[in-house]
């Protein structure tokens, strides 16, 4: 990455065959894909968790395909934030957590004690809940990571990137007179847009979203939405939402969670309008959550 | 209907009045504690005041052979107990330096022995009739007048009360704080970021709290006996130094630093590390680049606290060493060395009253270096304070 076009290229057209692997060892880099599995991102595989004594997940196991939104319903406490927090090992920084099970992110389990979680983080974004954009200005939240992993250099090539991620995440508009006033000034929805321009400025493979809107009103929340539909094209993005609405219009998969498991999953309009399961039915009608 | 809300009204009375009642106390409380201090820098400030002003004397001077022999013999005998013994005392040194002085006459003015300084203060002094008379007609001639005591701020402690001075004991703070400060900061600090940040929450480390908490609340004088046990008898560092008492002091500020910079570290929201580590950023460049520099103000501000109070400490470094007569300013961090608190005590513990006002003068000196230290810190907290 030696100039600024090939830095933007990369940006752009996501070169996965040079990413470093995510494990440092001499045995990682030998297990071929079987082809069936190529769009598929993500393999969770019996996964549990315990918070201390008590289970939040029992075996859960997920596919989630390539270049697709994936949204995680259910009722409060089922599970889904856990969940998803699994996926890029978030909750290594929670005391007392006790994982078992596998997650595979191009066939390379996650929890295999080679992987490199900050490398991990890299791939695997997040934008949480609530927004927490860092205590610097708008343009150093967005540059910091970058100019960390050495993406780009300072100057001209980073400014750039801070210009098309903001253009990505639809606050370039607002922002661009004053990329130095600090993160925290923003509105809440104009932070949770700049968390996730934060996160796609490090170029990830799966961004995972954490009720990205949950606090914002319903313009913000338009935004968000047509951004997760615009990202998806080039990422991977799993998202929970307690939104039904914003689940059957943003995802193309969703997975309905309750009490630690996944009941359905499948293809969002199937599970929406015609759910194999009587619990998916009842929540969706609002019977319960 | 009516009958409640006359009800809830009068329970809003009461309320308020007990909300009034709470002010009035706490107004109280406060009035209290600012009257003490009040009359604490009264009485400090009224004795140690007359320390900052010293009487000089206006005599003749002759610098004979014999001067060099018998100092006293340079002044009329009239005048001997009039001038500083310190300054005839000095004499011979002086004339050594300046051989031009040989052979010459001259008036000149010089420090007042105590004796005099006192009575021109109007307090107790012990001159005879004679001298008082002498006195009075010098300053009816303006040959005596009280000047400023620039000496209490250039000389080292003296058995001499009217030449004794500060400065020793100032520069032996700062070396000694200088050596508290190098070392207990960065260790304290990085124990602080291990403990919080990097280490498992297990019974060992929590061992290790318990055992800091601890030691900030172990009596000083314990830290004295430490230090004289360590650093004297088992590395045989010098007696009296400032690299001991600074290194005493350092194991006693230790603990405080940790506890304030835990508790700076603890007043980060996690979502802030979240979010650092969310975008692949390593621990420790998470720590530097996100925890510290809003932990900072807050870390600055228990650092300084601890070191005011190390610096305010005299019982740990009695046991070091470090009450001993010093007459000289150190010059490096092996040197016998006094220290501020130090030179207080001693003061306070002479017979002869002109040092009853050193003794109030040099607290007034400790306060305003103190006062110095603690608006530091409110300025560091203001500038590295960044609310966003
Ligand atoms: N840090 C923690 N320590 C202990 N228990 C936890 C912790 N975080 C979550 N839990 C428990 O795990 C279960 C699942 O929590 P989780 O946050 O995943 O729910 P959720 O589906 O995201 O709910 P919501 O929709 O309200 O955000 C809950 O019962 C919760 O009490
Ligand atoms: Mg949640």
């Amino acid at each position: 990455m030696s100039d600024g076009m090939q830095a933007e290229k990369q940006i752009e057209s996501h070169p996965r065959e040079n990413r470093t692997p995510l494990a440092h060892g001499p045995d990682t880099h030998a297990t071929p894909q079987p082809k069936e599995d190529e769009r598929l991102k993500l393999q969770v595989e019996k996964l549990s968790l315990w918070y201390g004594q008590s289970q939040a997940l029992h075996g859960v196991d997920l596919d989630i395909h390539a270049n697709e939104v994936t949204a995680l319903i259910g009722p409060s406490g089922c599970g889904k934030s856990t969940f998803l927090r699994c996926l890029n090992r978030m909750n290594d920084l929670i005391k007392e957590v006790r994982v078992e099970g596998k997650v595979m992110l191009e066939g390379q389990d996650l929890y295999d004690p080679k992987v490199d979680v900050v490398q991990l983080r890299t791939r695997v974004g997040m934008v949480f809940q609530k927004p927490n954009p860092f205590p610097k200005s708008i343009y150093d939240n967005i540059a910091y990571a970058p100019l960390l992993h050495g993406m780009v250099r300072k100057g001209e090539e980073c400014d750039e990137l801070v210009e098309s991620s903001l253009k990505r995440a639809g606050l370039w508009k607002e922002v661009a007179d004053r990329l130095h006033s600090p993160g925290t000034s923003l509105s809440g929805g104009q932070q949770q847009r700049l968390c996730i321009a934060r996160a796609i400025a490090v170029n990830p493979d799966v961004v995972l979203m954490d009720e990205p809107a949950s606090a914002l009103d319903p313009v913000s929340t338009a935004t968000v939405e047509e951004l997760i539909h615009d990202l998806r094209k080039q990422y991977t993005i799993v998202i929970v939402t307690h939104n039904l609405q914003q689940a059957a219009r943003v995802a193309g998969y969703t997975a309905f969670f309750y009490l630690g498991r996944i009941i359905e999953y499948g293809d969002t309009s199937t599970l929406f309008t015609n759910p194999r399961e009587k619990r998916t039915e009842d929540y969706l009608t609002g019977r319960y959550g | 209907m009516e009958n409640r809300e006359q009800a809830v009204k009068r329970r809003l009375t009461r309320r308020h009045r007990a909300s009034r009642w709470f002010r009035r106390i706490s107004g109280l409380a406060l009035l209290l504690a600012v009257a003490f201090l009040m009359f604490f820098f009264y009485d400090i400030i009224s004795t140690g005041w007359s320390a900052f002003r010293q009487a000089e004397i206006q005599v003749p001077v002759s610098y004979t052979e014999e001067v060099m022999e018998i100092p006293a013999m340079a002044v009329p005998e009239a005048y001997e107990e009039l001038v500083s013994r310190g300054w005839i005392r000095l004499l011979p040194r002086q004339m050594r330096e300046n051989p031009d002085l040989l052979g010459t006459e001259r008036r000149e003015w010089v420090v007042a022995s105590a004796p005099v300084d006192q009575y021109l203060k109007g307090r107790y002094a012990t001159l005879d009739d004679e001298q008082r008379a002498l006195v009075d007609q010098l300053q009816a001639s303006d040959q005596v007048r009280l000047g400023f005591n620039t000496g209490f701020f250039t000389h080292g402690d003296s058995k001499i009360p009217e030449i004794s001075g500060i400065w020793a004991a100032l520069v032996g703070s700062i070396l000694v704080i200088t050596v508290t400060f190098l070392i207990s900061f960065p260790i304290g600090v990085m124990t602080a970021i291990y403990l919080h940040e990097f280490a498992d929450d297990n019974w060992f480390t929590q061992a290790i709290e318990v055992n800091i908490n601890n030691l900030a609340a172990v009596p000083s004088i314990i830290f004295g006996l430490l230090g004289l046990a360590i650093f004297i008898n088992f590395f045989g560092l010098p007696r009296s130094s400032a690299l001991v008492g600074g290194l005493t002091l350092a194991l006693m500020t230790l603990p405080i630093i940790i506890i304030s910079t835990r508790a700076a570290l603890a007043a980060v929201p996690d979502s802030i590390r979240e979010a650092a580590l969310g975008v692949g950023t390593s621990k420790w460049r998470m720590v530097r680049d996100h925890v510290l520099p809003l932990s900072l103000p807050g870390i600055l501000t228990g650092t300084i606290i601890g070191i005011a109070q190390a610096m305010g400490e005299t019982a740990p470094l009695l046991i070091v060493g470090m009450i001993a007569y010093i007459p000289d300013a150190p010059s490096s961090f092996t040197e016998a060395t006094t220290v501020l608190p130090a030179q207080i005590f001693t003061w306070a513990g002479m017979p002869e009253r002109a040092y009853t006002s050193r003794t109030a003068a040099g607290i007034i000196v400790l306060l305003a270096v103190l006062l110095t230290l603690n608006a530091t810190a409110v300025y560091l907290r203001r500038r590295f304070e960044r609310r966003w």
